[in-house]
């Protein structure tokens, strides 16, 4: 420390802590999270290529074998719009229950949320907006995955 | 509304755009229209009831399950962190039940020396990492200067293991504590008589260290805290102990990383080092970092040093850059 905190760091520091604390209300003040998704009409776009992702992916599509594909686009639609704060309600079953015997380990949950990543990169949704959705799903691990 | 049994999902599920369950079906009509059997399509057709009454869990892949850069990079003595510092990470692209390895090489160079090293990580069941790494730390023009012939080069192996032992970095954004894990890396310097001459009281020596890493992911902030236990003299290419002391005492390495995007990570790290000789004094290190993975198998990093007085020669200063690859 002696050396580094006068000037040099201070330097490199200064500007990247800056960038990091104007980040964060900037995207706050311009729209909810709810709103940088595109609303109800982004989440089903991004539901919709999920589903797809999902399907066309060898690591996750056997878990998606024998699930409903339209009741999955509806729960899906309303879990990510109530994640979002949008003006939706959830009512299917538990997290827990719905995955009670599929055997998700880590790397089927980590190669959905790439799957998810994937559409919500293509359709448009910032980076941070992004990881702000996923930091709310990301918890439910502990109930997704049972192997 | 259930989809009917796998062969006849592309019709019954025709409104989903594109789902990838489509082209299994149809890429199995294609051969079989071709093989031309009413048979082999009755047992298809019974294959794919059986397999709608038990559900089919894929074979577990090996490998490659962790999210893109989650396993850190190379840090400069082999260890998954960042560039100076290790972080709580283990390294490779397995996660829970499988396994992942890479292979790096680093070259940092400053306005007198220069630093290569290269090394290989393996990392078991996102538990335990283990590897090995070669440093070489040529004097160039300097090491005339010191009385050691230009071009003299310290030569350093370093064993590492770290030990996951509580917590998720990544998953777990909504619990306060960090993921931490426990590592040590023995070091032996293989100019043991040279370091020996110029104060070391060692060429060989343990450093043990505690790190806490936790990724604030709404924030696309990854943050971590390392406590080292160590003796090492430049981190152990001039020898272990000193004039000063010989004892092994903790000192503190920070790392800040901003995620910019999937692939890429920017950020700031700091480490203490030892100053246990009285000739050549040491300070704090510090560097400035880019990260990138276009892919699961390469990462580049560039990065920004400091590293403050080494073997006399004031504030030395440059580049790092390390290439990794593996999966």
């Amino acid at each position: 420390m002696r050396r580094c905190l006068p000037h040099p760091c201070a330097r490199l520091a200064a500007p990247l802590l800056a960038a990091l604390l104007l980040a964060a209300p900037a995207a706050h003040a311009e729209a909810t999270l709810y709103e940088t998704f595109g609303g109800e009409a982004g989440i089903a776009r991004i539901t919709d290529d999920f589903i797809a992702n999902v399907y066309a992916d060898p690591r996750t599509s056997p878990y998606f074998a024998k699930a409903s594909v339209r009741r999955l686009r509806q729960q899906l639609a309303d879990h990510l719009c109530a994640k979002l704060d949008g003006p939706c309600r959830y009512t299917g079953s538990s997290m827990k229950n719905v995955h009670s015997n599929l055997q998700i380990d880590r790397a089927a949950f980590n190669a959905v949320v790439e799957d998810l990543q994937e559409a919500m990169q293509k359709n448009g949704v910032p980076f941070r907006a992004q990881n702000a959705l996923l930091a709310r799903l990301a918890p439910l691990h502990r109930d997704i995955e049972t192997r | 509304m259930r989809c009917a049994p796998v062969p006849s999902l592309a019709s019954s599920c025709a409104r989903v755009p594109s789902t990838g369950g489509r082209r299994l079906p149809h890429r199995r009509s294609a051969v079989l229209a071709r093989a031309g059997s009413r048979l082999a399509t009755g047992l298809l057709a019974l294959h794919a009831l059986a397999a709608q009454a038990q559900l089919v869990v894929p074979p577990a892949d090996r490998s490659g399950g962790k999210l893109l850069l989650t396993g850190g990079v190379s840090q400069v003595e082999g260890a998954a962190g960042g560039g100076l510092t290790p972080w709580a990470v283990i390294g490779g692209y397995g996660t829970r039940g499988q396994w992942g390895a890479n292979v790096h090489a680093t070259r940092v160079q400053t306005q007198a020396f220069a630093l290569d090293t290269h090394g290989v990580a393996v990392g078991i069941d996102d538990r335990v990492e283990l590897s090995l790494a070669h440093q070489s730390f040529d004097t160039r023009a300097a090491g005339a200067a010191l009385g050691l012939g230009a071009g003299f080069r310290f030569e350093q192996d370093i064993v590492g293991a770290k030990l996951r032992v509580l917590g998720d970095a990544v998953l777990d954004p909504d619990l306060w504590w960090p993921q931490v894990a426990v590592g040590l890396q023995a070091k032996r310097n293989l100019q043991g008589s040279v370091v020996r001459s110029v104060g070391a009281r060692s060429n060989s020596g343990t450093d043990v260290y505690v790190s806490a890493t936790k990724l604030l992911l709404a924030q696309g902030l990854l943050l971590n805290g390392t406590v080292r236990w160590t003796r090492a003299n430049q981190f152990g290419l001039l020898g272990f102990g000193g004039d000063r002391s010989n004892a092994y005492r903790p000192q503190a390495e920070a790392s800040a990383a901003y995620l910019l995007a999937r692939s890429l990570a920017a950020g700031l790290e700091v480490r203490q080092k030892p100053d246990n000789l009285g000739f050549a004094r040491e300070q704090t290190a510090w560097d400035a970092f880019v990260a990138w993975a276009p892919t699961r198998h390469l990462s580049l990093t560039v990065a920004y040093v400091a590293l403050g007085d080494i073997a006399t020669v004031r504030r030395q200063r440059g580049w790092y850059l390390s290439a990794q690859a593996g999966f």
